[in-house]
């Protein structure tokens, strides 16, 4: 297994008025490829600072950063643009799709940014939406689809770069609980594909479908962990589409 | 990502809210549509402005009698005779003098078999209709022969045809009766239209000077009771004939260094000049207040794009996060605030074009299009979505990914 992450002795420091809040006080953590990362923590924890540092979409204060071998604790907004783009791929709490915008072109933007356009971009989009199993809701605009549909056309954005690295801010912040087994299993099969996957959460019944815990307090890390993965079935106890089973299979081996 | 990808973006952004985008160019197709509309009418004025100069005669010059000043009392101009016979054979020799002819008239009643009309009877010679520019529709205009022999013949204008012999009749050969003398229509002259001061160009008739003074003035006199058409050699030559003309009727009057001339001489084309130029001081004080309504126009559509950098705040976010860089977030701001300029631009012309030619029509003036105005009013109109949409789509820019993303 090849290190994806490797972060030393991060530092996060927030000067507010004559106070300083350390929200990353001494995090160190390696992540190998294909793991299924859980980050837990009370709010204010400092899982939120870690995931924007580890996504990054923010700089430590101190301390190194190397994503897939590149350093990239000190480059600039333009170049941290770049590596998003082409190493990881987000999924929020909120979905954050483009409103009145078809699934299709909601997956495809990322290609924008990355330079591929047109039937390219439109056939990668598609790919990626039957990856999610939304084959048949191509062109349902956000308002047209449900919570679990919303977030796997937000998981299809997320994975049409082909990234090494998703990261998830609470990605079942806002799905219910068999919707919430959906998307988790979902996850699983992206980890048996070899993508690595980080989410933060704090509940620990979603936690324990990863295979490995973190768990963070005052911007330290106080519990890592490997654990074996509960199985996300969301057909235990009534029927799916097909695909989802057998992803939840495939999960359940990993 | 290039800058024309961006641009679909920024039409689909747009499109997602038609009404507000529709409100916002307002601004820009009011001020673009007053730059056409403008520029459009003043175009037309001075066309017709020029159109009617063009028919009175470019390179005219008109010589009359000066005024009298006699106890303090001045009469107006041609109050007092002055110019003789033999002042018409000198200005004749006026190096840049290529014509002049006498035109003296009178109001008289002409009549022809069943039908009497009053109209202007003008004496003049044959180069009155080369000074003017005036040929005849059908049959000839006045000739050299004609003045010699005092032939009793006249060419009439059109309106003056339509009224003793009904419209569309061919009068030639007639005899019509000009205070009770039979004179034989050899020509019509061809329609002049209005004179551009609401009088009727075409409600005149024609005779030779001779028979005029011999039938219908009474007599020849000393003086010419009436003006002088000059044509000088070329437009150009008209400021010569003009001091060639003063200085020649200054040494046969005796009129002394400092005394004011006993005659006038007026050159048309300083009067067209003039009127051209009023119309394009009009013109230019209407585009600037056009070009105030573009700048509010700008200020209504960067106050709409600050609410939609607001609004779109967790767009942005979402946008960086997935790897645009602040140039991108920039541009696609910029190309929406052009993009909006632009599309109101082009409705601006459409719209100033739909007014000038209603206007146009209602004014009788002719529809004129610059084409080099309309390309600078989208060019323009472009640069004011510049301006106004930098300091927004600077904003969305410089907005911090994670807190954009936390936007509620």
């Amino acid at each position: 297994m090849t290190t994806l992450i490797k972060a030393t002795d991060l530092m996060k420091v927030y000067t507010m008025g004559d106070s300083q809040v350390r929200a990353l006080d001494g995090v160190s953590v390696e992540i190998g490829s294909g793991e299924f990362v859980a980050i837990m923590g009370a709010s204010g924890s400092g899982k939120s600072t870690l995931m924007n540092v580890l996504g990054c979409l923010d700089r430590p204060t101190a301390g190194s950063y190397a994503l897939a071998s590149h350093e990239v604790s000190r480059l600039n907004r333009k170049m941290l643009a770049s590596v998003r783009n082409k190493l990881i791929g987000f999924v929020f709490q909120s979905f954050n799709l483009l409103p009145r915008t078809t699934a299709v072109d909601n997956v495809s933007l990322p290609l924008l940014y990355a330079g591929v356009y047109g039937r390219e971009a439109e056939r990668r989009a598609v790919a990626a939406l039957e990856t999610v199993g939304l084959g048949k809701r191509l062109d349902h605009k956000p308002s047209e689809l449900s919570g679990g549909q919303q977030q796997r056309v937000a998981i299809a954005r997320a994975l049409i770069t082909e990234p090494r690295l998703i990261l998830a801010d609470e990605p079942t912040g806002n799905l219910d609980s068999r919707t919430t087994l959906e998307i988790m299993a979902l996850f699983q099969s992206l980890g048996a594909r070899g993508i690595t996957i980080v989410f933060v959460t704090h509940e620990p019944e979603i936690a324990q479908f990863a295979s490995r815990l973190i768990v963070m307090r005052d911007g330290k890390v106080i519990a890592d962990k490997k654990q074996t993965p509960a199985v996300a079935d969301p057909d235990a106890d009534a029927h799916a589409a097909a695909p989802l089973k057998l992803v939840a299979s495939a999960g359940g081996a990993a | 990502m290039t800058l024309l990808r961006t641009i679909p973006v920024a039409l689909s952004a747009l499109t997602r809210n038609k009404l507000r985008s529709l409100l916002t160019v307002l601004g820009i197709v009011i001020g673009v549509g007053a730059v056409i509309a403008m520029v459009s009418i003043g175009e037309g004025a001075k066309a017709r402005v020029a159109k009617t100069f063009e028919n009175i005669g470019t390179n005219m010059l008109v010589l009359r009698s000066g005024s009298s000043s006699r106890g303090g009392v001045r009469g107006g101009a041609g109050s007092r005779q002055s110019i003789t016979w033999d002042d018409l054979e000198a200005v004749r020799r006026v190096a840049a003098v290529k014509y002049a002819a006498p035109v003296q008239s009178s109001s008289a009643q002409a009549q022809s078999e069943d039908q009497n009309w009053q109209t202007s009877v003008q004496g003049t010679s044959p180069e009155l209709f080369e000074i003017r520019n005036w040929p005849a529709k059908s049959g000839r205009v006045l000739t050299d022969v004609d003045v010699a022999n005092k032939a009793k013949v006249a060419v009439l204008g059109t309106t003056v045809v339509e009224n003793l012999f009904g419209a569309g009749a061919d009068p030639i050969g007639q005899t019509v009766r000009i205070n009770r003398v039979p004179f034989v229509v050899v020509g019509v002259a061809s329609s002049k239209g209005t004179s551009g001061f609401g009088g009727d160009n075409d409600d005149v008739v024609f005779v030779p000077i001779t028979t005029f003074n011999a039938k219908i003035q009474g007599g020849l006199g000393r003086y010419i009771r009436g003006s002088i058409y000059i044509g000088a050699t070329s437009p150009d030559a008209t400021k010569a004939a003009q001091s060639g003309i003063e200085q020649v009727l200054r040494q046969r009057h005796r009129i002394k260094a400092g005394q004011d001339d006993d005659f006038r001489v007026r050159d048309l084309a300083d009067l067209a000049s003039a009127q051209q130029q009023s119309a394009e001081t009009i013109t230019s004080l209407l585009l600037g207040v056009a070009l105030v309504s573009l700048v509010v126009g700008g200020i209504g559509i960067m106050n709409i794009m600050l609410v939609s950098v607001t609004e779109r705040t967790r767009e942005i976010g979402l946008r960086m996060a997935i790897g645009a860089t602040p140039r991108n977030v920039l541009t696609q701001f910029l190309v929406e605030a052009v993009a909006l300029s632009v599309i109101g631009g082009l409705l601006g012309v459409a719209c100033g074009m739909g007014v000038a030619s209603y206007l146009a029509g209602q004014f009788g003036f002719e529809f004129v299009m610059r084409a080099d105005i309309t390309v600078i009013a989208v060019i323009f109109s472009a640069l004011v979505g510049v301006v106004f949409g930098l300091y927004p789509a600077r904003k969305a820019a410089l907005l911090d990914p994670i807190q954009a993303l936390r936007y509620e």
